[in-house]
């Protein structure tokens, strides 16, 4: 065990993310050009065996086609799980997540609604408690020379800027990711998750930067997202990117890595792991 | 036999109810005191605020959950509802516990991150008789714990858990038991300690 661990006893997560549209789990990369990678029940179920930590399932289409995420899906998915589930994607409003809930989600995530609507954060969380309410900031980084297109305000001189965009990444807010993040915990969220969208499928590493900097501005976990493609680059998400849990679809979907495997790696790199597992 | 889920509408009581199903276990979900009185085994699941255990007092559930225990049924209390064993909670001060374990719960004082989230290590206690509810389970076991409040160690704490500071992880004393993390959320290794407590319950039952 490393003197991590031993200091602090929490774990780093290892989260598989499961994008669902029309009933099956799909992969895209920088959420376009969508290609079949299979069931989500069964996927679920697949993951958490190999030693994932967490699971996440978002229908990443229910928000753009204007219509409520699949229950049955989600009940199907959680009727065998026995670790933390967090399902998101067109959650609108109290009633679609106690609909979530009662299906067997622990922990919804919201995304769109939160920013047309943020009082929905709070709303949530007095029913269900913070601990069920993840707020997930899809970020884009804001190009020096670009910056009077996406008005981002509250520029600070050293930090990374990144706006944030919804709607699976079709529209851009305005509004600054570290900024947004303050005021999601501020208004009761219990988690971030923070998807690079610069990153996203490209297998190339995590927005590492833009990671720290918002796990460094809020007192709540930090989930990072987008971007994973080798055990490397979730090393340097949890060490540099001050993460505490890591998301991936793709690289474990396709069997590129078995969970463990690269839990061992990680446990190696002195990062603490739910191992075994 | 049958387990009884108390139901004190904060949160959602799916997880739990899923788990027992999956133990091959029969469970009810309940506010009615009554129900509560004639209950085989009862579980207290909880999520949220320490403060909406206070409908468990006004509606009478209190009353009985306490009476039950007196009459030897077995009780298992989940995150809040272990929680709730204690005197009180610093989250709550007006709202009274059952006070079955001496102490209050405090907030995490510590730099780190607070709510805890995540899965973290249980180390068994030297102190007590062998937990009944961990049987089988090995010492450094990883479970999945999510809060902000942590009950302090004391005499029927059977496993501790260090986030900063050590706390109490899970509590045991005849047929009382609680847990701070999630079992129905902790993968087999919360299989395992549901399926003990069911255990238990089933054999109490068949006395």
């Amino acid at each position: 065990m490393s003197t991590e661990s031993l200091s602090t006893g929490i774990t780093k997560r290892i989260i598989a993310c499961l994008d669902v549209t029309k009933g099956r789990v799909v992969k895209g990369v920088q959420f376009v050009d969508l290609i079949d990678a299979g069931d989500p029940a069964e996927l679920a179920h697949l993951h958490a065996a190999s030693g994932a930590d967490e699971i996440v399932l978002l229908d990443i289409t229910a928000t753009s086609d204007a219509r409520p995420i699949l229950i049955d899906v989600v009940r199907r998915t959680a009727r065998q799980l026995f670790v933390p589930f967090t399902v998101g994607g067109g959650v609108r409003s109290l009633s679609d997540a106690a609909a979530l809930f009662d299906a067997g989600a622990d922990k919804i995530s919201i995304n769109s609604a939160a920013i047309k609507t943020p009082a929905i954060i709070t709303e949530i969380a007095e029913r269900f408690g913070s601990q069920a309410v993840i707020v997930a900031i899809d970020a884009k980084r804001v190009k020096a020379a670009h910056t009077e297109a996406a008005p981002v305000e509250s520029q600070r001189a050293d930090a990374v800027a990144a706006e944030v965009y919804l709607a699976g990444g079709r529209i851009a807010t305005g509004h600054d990711a570290v900024e947004w993040a303050r005021e999601a915990e501020s208004r009761g969220a219990g988690e971030i998750l923070l998807t690079s969208m610069d990153c996203d499928g490209t297998r190339t590493g995590f927005d590492c930067p833009l990671t720290s900097a918002v796990a460094n501005a809020v007192n709540i976990p930090v989930i990072a997202s987008g971007g994973a493609g080798s055990g490397d680059h979730f090393v340097e998400v949890f060490k540099a990117g001050c993460a505490d849990a890591a998301l991936a679809a793709s690289i474990f979907h396709f069997g590129i890595h078995d969970v463990r495997e690269l839990k061992a790696q990680l446990q190696r790199e002195g990062i603490p792991m739910r191992l075994p597992c | 036999m049958i387990i009884t889920l108390i139901d004190y509408k904060a949160g959602n009581l799916t997880s739990v109810r899923k788990a027992i199903t999956h133990l091959g276990m029969q469970s009810v979900v309940t506010d009615d005191p009554e129900l509560v009185l004639k209950a085989e085994a009862l579980v207290l699941p909880g999520v949220g605020h320490f403060c909406t255990t206070e409908r468990l007092a006004t509606s009478g559930v209190r009353a009985a959950v306490l009476h039950a225990i007196d009459r030897g049924t077995p009780f298992l209390g989940i995150c809040v509802g272990m929680q709730w064993q204690f005197a009180g909670s610093t989250e709550a001060p007006e709202t009274e516990g059952l006070a079955l374990f001496e102490g209050a719960c405090e907030r995490f004082q510590t730099t780190l991150k607070v709510p805890h989230v995540g899965w973290n290590q249980i180390r068994r206690t030297t102190t007590g008789k062998p937990s009944r509810l961990l049987r089988g389970v090995p010492d450094g076991s990883f479970v999945y714990f999510t809060h902000s409040y942590r009950a302090p160690v004391v005499s029927g704490v059977s496993a501790v858990t260090t986030y900063g500071e050590t706390f109490a992880a899970a509590v045991e004393r005849d047929n009382i038991f609680g847990v701070q993390f999630h079992p129905e959320k902790s993968g087999d290794t919360g299989l395992c300690i549901l399926k003990n407590f069911c255990d238990y319950a089933t054999e109490r039952s068949g006395l």
